[in-house]
């Protein structure tokens, strides 16, 4: 699938450097041991929080999902329909993602999902899911 | 002094409110010009003259009501840009009577216009694009653009999909608040739509991002508003009916990142609106009609919930019966709504307009004795609300 990708952030150069490895990495509060979606440079759960990277096991569930019948950005008006999920990863953070290799209208809320990875420019892979 | 913020109840009123819309969805006259448009005839419909104004709240562009004073001539004494999508027009309300009952200012002007019929649709990514630093972008661009959701319809999608999930809330059920929307737009003759709607042409819509189609969607229309605000006592002596501000909240509890909602189920409107209703001293069984932001049809089903009208998950079978519509027990979108009405991109404004023309008797679709008339916003992909409570001289 082709893709829309304007530019990474240099607080997430650790989690794309990983991808090309096909690594799924975390941030988790240093403090509390919560886990963070999306990574940031201090951890959202406890005041001057320190965040560490560990990579996670790429297991979900799914908490909400949609059909695109209409692509949201140019690089997917080829795709439609697709599904675009919020994935609560097991780790405890939810993120948003595309649930791919199936029938995009069979996928329901509550369904257990796995990461696969799509291949970007530059040897880096965007994070997907299919239903485990 | 221990604050209280029952303290601002009915100090301020709402004494001028027009709006600006077209059947054919296009105005043809530019931002602008509306806006100064809209100035004029607020302050015309309130009695008032531009040099009683002596505060302005404008939003949307860099510096909005300091390009807007300039414009105007004026030299407000108190100013507020504050932008948070959909809900920033109640918003606005809520600082301009908090700001008048303090006696920081005594006759405010907010207003509202945008084109986007004109300017081909309202595009919000184009305006984040052209500011896009490649090397450091916002995490919107960099962690949910690339999953391609169409936004906001989208993220809207998402979370009724959860609420289907959890509850049983079905398309159906969603189909008939845009039916009951419609039955007022129908008796609106400025509304966009004025032909009856079927459950069925809802349901049979093109699909958008599944389980919204086409018609669980707002329009995109031309459209422009203002409102001027005063002290109570001034109010009295003004041309129209005040609409006294018995209450105001606002919350926001994330921005243009859907998995940052806590809860996709619940909106900060289960804040905002208790917050509101506490100001006012009021339960939802007293509002006599609410003007509920339809950026969707799901948009409205979480807020009626979050308001307290119906139990967390009941939205669906709460307005199965029509009751949002004409002669309904709980008069919704008596203008005919984003849905049917208008709808230029932050359609907060228009809910405020038709809550104030309720409250007055000058509602095309007026509730009899409505006594009390509820605005809810909701900005943002259901990120920020804002809650406003107005009332008649009775209610005080």
């Amino acid at each position: 699938m082709k893709r829309m990708i304007l530019g990474t952030s240099p607080v997430a150069a650790p989690f794309w450097e990983a991808t090309k490895e096909k690594k799924f990495l975390l941030q988790f509060c240093a403090t509390t041991g919560k886990a963070i979606w999306y990574p940031r440079d201090f951890s959202p759960h406890a005041l001057g929080g320190n965040v560490e990277w560990r990579e996670a096991s790429g297991k979900g569930v799914v908490y909400a999902v949609s059909v695109m019948h209409r692509p949201g950005n140019p690089a997917m008006a080829e795709a439609v329909p697709y599904a675009v999920a919020l994935i609560d990863l097991e780790e405890g953070a939810r993120m948003l993602s595309n649930v791919v290799n199936c029938d995009p209208d069979s996928i329901k809320v509550g369904d257990k999902v796995k990461l696969a990875w799509e291949p970007l420019e530059g040897g880096r892979h965007l994070p997907v899911f299919e239903l485990a | 002094m221990a604050y209280d913020s029952t303290y601002m109840r009915g100090k301020a009123a709402i004494v001028g409110a027009v709006d600006a819309v077209s059947p054919t969805g296009e105005l043809g006259i530019h931002e602008r010009t509306l806006q100064v448009q809209m100035i004029h005839a607020a302050l015309e419909d309130a009695g008032l003259r531009l040099s009683d104004v002596d505060a302005l709240f404008a939003t949307g562009t860099m510096m909005s009501s300091m390009e807007l004073a300039e414009h105007l001539m004026i030299t407000p004494r108190y100013t507020d840009t504050t932008m948070t999508g959909g809900s920033s027009f109640e918003v606005h309300v809520e600082h301009a009577a908090a700001a008048i009952a303090l006696g920081l200012c005594e006759v405010a002007v907010i207003v509202y216009a945008a084109t986007p019929r004109a300017k081909g649709g309202a595009n919000f990514m184009a305006a984040q694009m052209a500011a896009l630093d490649k090397n450091n972008p916002p995490p919107n661009i960099e962690w949910e653009l690339p999953y391609g959701t169409i936004s906001p319809p989208g993220n809207y999608a998402l979370a009724a999909s959860r609420h289907m999930a959890l509850y049983g809330t079905t398309r159906a059920q969603l189909a008939q608040i845009a039916v009951s929307t419609r039955e007022w737009a129908c008796k609106n003759p400025r509304a966009r739509h004025q032909e009856p709607l079927t459950i069925k042409e809802v349901l049979e819509a093109p699909m958008i991002a599944s389980p919204l189609g086409k018609l669980d969607c707002c329009l995109v229309t031309d459209g422009a508003g203002a409102l001027v605000m005063t002290s109570a006592e001034r109010a009295r002596s003004l041309r129209k009916k005040p609409a006294y501000v018995l209450g105001a909240g606002t919350a926001h509890d994330h921005a243009m990142m859907i998995s940052q909602m806590p809860d996709l189920c619940t909106t900060a409107g289960a804040i905002s609106g208790p917050k509101a209703f506490k100001m006012a001293g009021i339960t939802p069984r007293d509002v006599d009609v609410v003007e509920i932001y339809d950026s969707f049809t799901i948009t409205v089903a979480l807020a009626l919930e979050d308001l307290g009208f119906c139990k967390k998950g009941e939205a669906g079978a709460f307005v199965q019966d029509g009751r949002l519509g004409p002669g309904g027990a709980l008069p919704t979108n008596t203008n005919g709504g984003g849905l049917s009405y208008t709808h230029p991109g932050m359609y907060g404004m228009f809910l405020l307009v038709e809550a104030v023309k309720q409250i007055r008797g000058e509602s095309t679709g007026q509730v009899k004795d409505a006594k009390i008339a509820v605005a809810h916003g909701c900005g943002g992909i259901l990120s920020s609300t804002s809650t406003v409570v107005l009332g008649s001289e009775e209610t005080l």
